[in-house]
């Protein structure tokens, strides 16, 4: 990786002021937020080095880092697509055309659920409920949640995304 | 019947405004509790009310908070678990989306019942933009002095935070949520030591669902006995339902419990009927856990009573011919519709969901998701059927956490209520390639009671 992998200021002030949520010594509750500071902050996704990082600023062992972020969906162990595409399909949503909207995704941008585009641009991810099943089928994209989707408006949304040429992310 | 409390503001523009939300009355119950009231009245209130648990499991709300630990010299901890993860539920979001202070000001009434000096509001990771509107709401009761030191010129102090998760259903589990918010792997903890005794930082918790502690303002501003008065016996109050799949107004609905699952699927108040004006086939009443009822045991009883949406005419019945109110995720499956490819859907989610801990869970969703796929398929044998149920069977009461009975029940009842369904896809191969083959020719049932 070539960025050096150091919160910027501003980012470690956001830090800090997560870890004084908790009650002293209880740093490690800042977890889960932190990393998805750090999962901003670089690229995307987690690597061990910023893990390793993440675990020196909450005074942790690595191993506390690795195993939460290996648990828990939303944090990516390697690198993803500049925009991540996450699209429900559980029940409601597999009710109302989900099936059909990754089978489209999956011909317009050519790549199979769980790929990366050629040019980096977009990650197809099938996802399991995301409390949107009165508006389904949808997908989010950062922290951006896309209902009531077909496939009209999902192409409009890809060319918007393509447009915007920025990195999905969630905070 | 249609009384509103939760969501009677839900459009007044600007509401999810302190300004607004304090011109319709809000923070009233706040002010009134803090002043005038003792905390242990204020959970004589809730007991009162009779109101339960919101989140799923229908617990009585005020017995929950009489069971912390009062001796304990430890700070005592509120955490509201805002991890709405359970296909079909979706009202949590709504609530806070749209009148983020009604959360806000249960959390300030309920912890100074309690005695909370700090309180957590843990939601879950994907409703990263709720968070946003939370914290606004929560900035604009600090500067408001609604939160902080000395509330309302009491000595009354108290600190809100919000904790984001990390995408997982299990940390909608009480025990397994407060491990998510020590940091850890979401793994559920064995019972006893229950929270009330040792909870949060092995301090006095109390875990409540979002709408259960927004109901609390409303119980302080009509009375207990009020409240109580709305409903229909033990089902007491007003009831958020979030309805999705084949009507046609899916959204959140608050009913009065109650009212009769006739007029909430077909009221152009409620889901405004079946689309396409299709036949109904099954209904989902509580969320994806609790088992799926057919066609003739949906606005019916077994007994031919009207099946009502309250928590005990939902489970009339029991797991043979009834289901359970659960979190109020009403999903609806028309004609069209396939039970077994519902239920594979649901199977794979319990799957993906298992936190891996206890075997019986952690290997049979993966086994149950396998099986139901081979028999979406086309490639199932009929044994497959009886080696669900087996499956099903094995983990229900195996587990520490209940997930894995969450993941047993729909699948069981998918059987007890759809068999012939299942065995039609073994028996044609064929006919089931097409991933949508009931869309156009729908599936007849030869049981006159299903058809």
């Amino acid at each position: 990786m070539s960025k050096e992998i150091v919160f910027s200021a501003e980012t470690l002030e956001v830090v800090n002021k997560i870890i004084k949520r908790y009650p002293e010594g209880r740093q490690k509750s800042a977890l889960l937020p932190v990393l998805h500071v750090a999962q901003a902050e670089f690229d995307g996704w987690l690597s061990s080095e910023v893990m390793d990082y993440v675990a020196s600023i909450l005074l942790i062992k690595p191993i506390e880092v690795y195993e939460v972020a290996s648990f828990y969906s939303m944090y990516n162990l390697k690198p993803v697509g500049k925009c991540l595409l996450e699209v429900c399909q559980t029940g409601p949503c597999m009710l109302n055309g989900a099936d059909d909207l990754v089978a489209h995704f999956e011909k317009k941008l050519n790549i199979k659920v769980g790929e990366t585009t050629k040019d980096g641009m977009f990650t197809l991810k099938t996802v399991e409920c995301l409390g949107s099943c009165g508006t389904a089928p949808m997908l989010q994209c950062g922290a951006d949640y896309h209902e009531n989707l077909d496939e009209t408006k999902a192409d409009v949304l890809l060319e918007k995304l393509r447009a915007d040429n920025k990195r999905s992310r969630y905070c | 019947m249609g009384r509103k409390l939760l969501l009677e503001h839900v459009n007044v523009p600007g509401i999810e405004t302190l300004e607004v939300y304090r011109k319709m009355g809000g923070y009233s119950a706040a002010e009134k509790a803090i002043k005038t009231m003792q905390p242990d009245d204020i959970t004589e209130e809730v007991k009162k009310s009779g109101l339960r648990g919101r989140g799923g499991a229908g617990f009585p709300a005020g017995m929950k908070w009489s069971f912390i630990d009062k001796k304990s010299e430890k700070p005592r901890y509120l955490v509201c678990n805002a991890d709405e993860s359970e296909p079909g539920t979706f009202k949590d979001r709504y609530l806070m989306e749209k009148i983020p202070h009604a959360l806000i000001e249960g959390m300030l009434v309920s912890s100074f019942a309690l005695g909370a000096k700090t309180s957590y509001i843990y939601i879950r990771g994907e409703y990263f933009y709720v968070l946003r509107i939370l914290e606004k709401a929560i900035e604009e009761a600090y500067a408001a002095g609604l939160l902080g030191k000395n509330i309302f010129g009491t000595d009354y102090s108290l600190d809100v935070h919000v904790q984001i998760g990390g995408g997982a259903y299990i940390c909608g589990e009480e025990t397994a949520l407060l491990e998510s918010l020590e940091g850890k792997r979401g793994n559920p903890r064995m019972k006893p030591p229950f929270p009330a005794i040792s909870g949060l930082y092995a301090s006095p918790t109390v875990v409540n669902n979002v709408e259960t502690i927004a109901a609390v303002p409303h119980i302080i501003n009509i009375t207990g006995d009020e409240y109580a008065k709305i409903g229909v016996g033990r089902s007491t109050g007003t009831k958020l339902i979030s309805a999705s799949g084949h009507i046609n107004n899916p959204g959140t609905y608050e009913i009065e419990l109650g009212i009769t699952v006739e007029e909430f699927i077909y009221s152009d108040k409620y889901c405004g009927g079946i689309k396409g004006g299709r036949k109904i086939k099954a209904m989902i009443a509580g969320g994806s856990s609790v088992p799926i009822l057919p066609a003739h045991l949906i606005t019916k009883t077994a007994n031919g009573e009207d099946r009502l949406m309250t928590y005990e005419s939902l489970s009339d019945g029991g797991f043979v011919s009834g289901t359970m109110l659960g979190s109020g995720g009403f999903i609806i499956l028309d004609e069209t519709a396939c039970v077994v490819r519902h239920t594979w859907t649901l199977a794979r989610f319990y799957h993906h969901e298992s936190c891996g801990q206890c075997s019986p869970c952690r290997e049979g969703t993966g086994w149950m998701e396998k099986v139901l796929h081979r028999i979406e398929h086309g490639h199932g044998t009929m044994k497959d059927i009886d080696l669900l149920l087996d499956i099903a069977k094995k983990i229900e009461g195996n587990t520490i956490c209940p997930l894995g009975d969450a993941s047993a029940w729909p699948i069981a009842s998918a059987i007890r209520h759809f068999r012939e369904e299942f065995e039609y896809h073994i028996l044609n191969p064929e006919k089931v390639k097409d991933p949508k083959h009931f869309a156009h020719e729908p599936f007849v049932s030869s049981n006159v009671e299903n058809a």
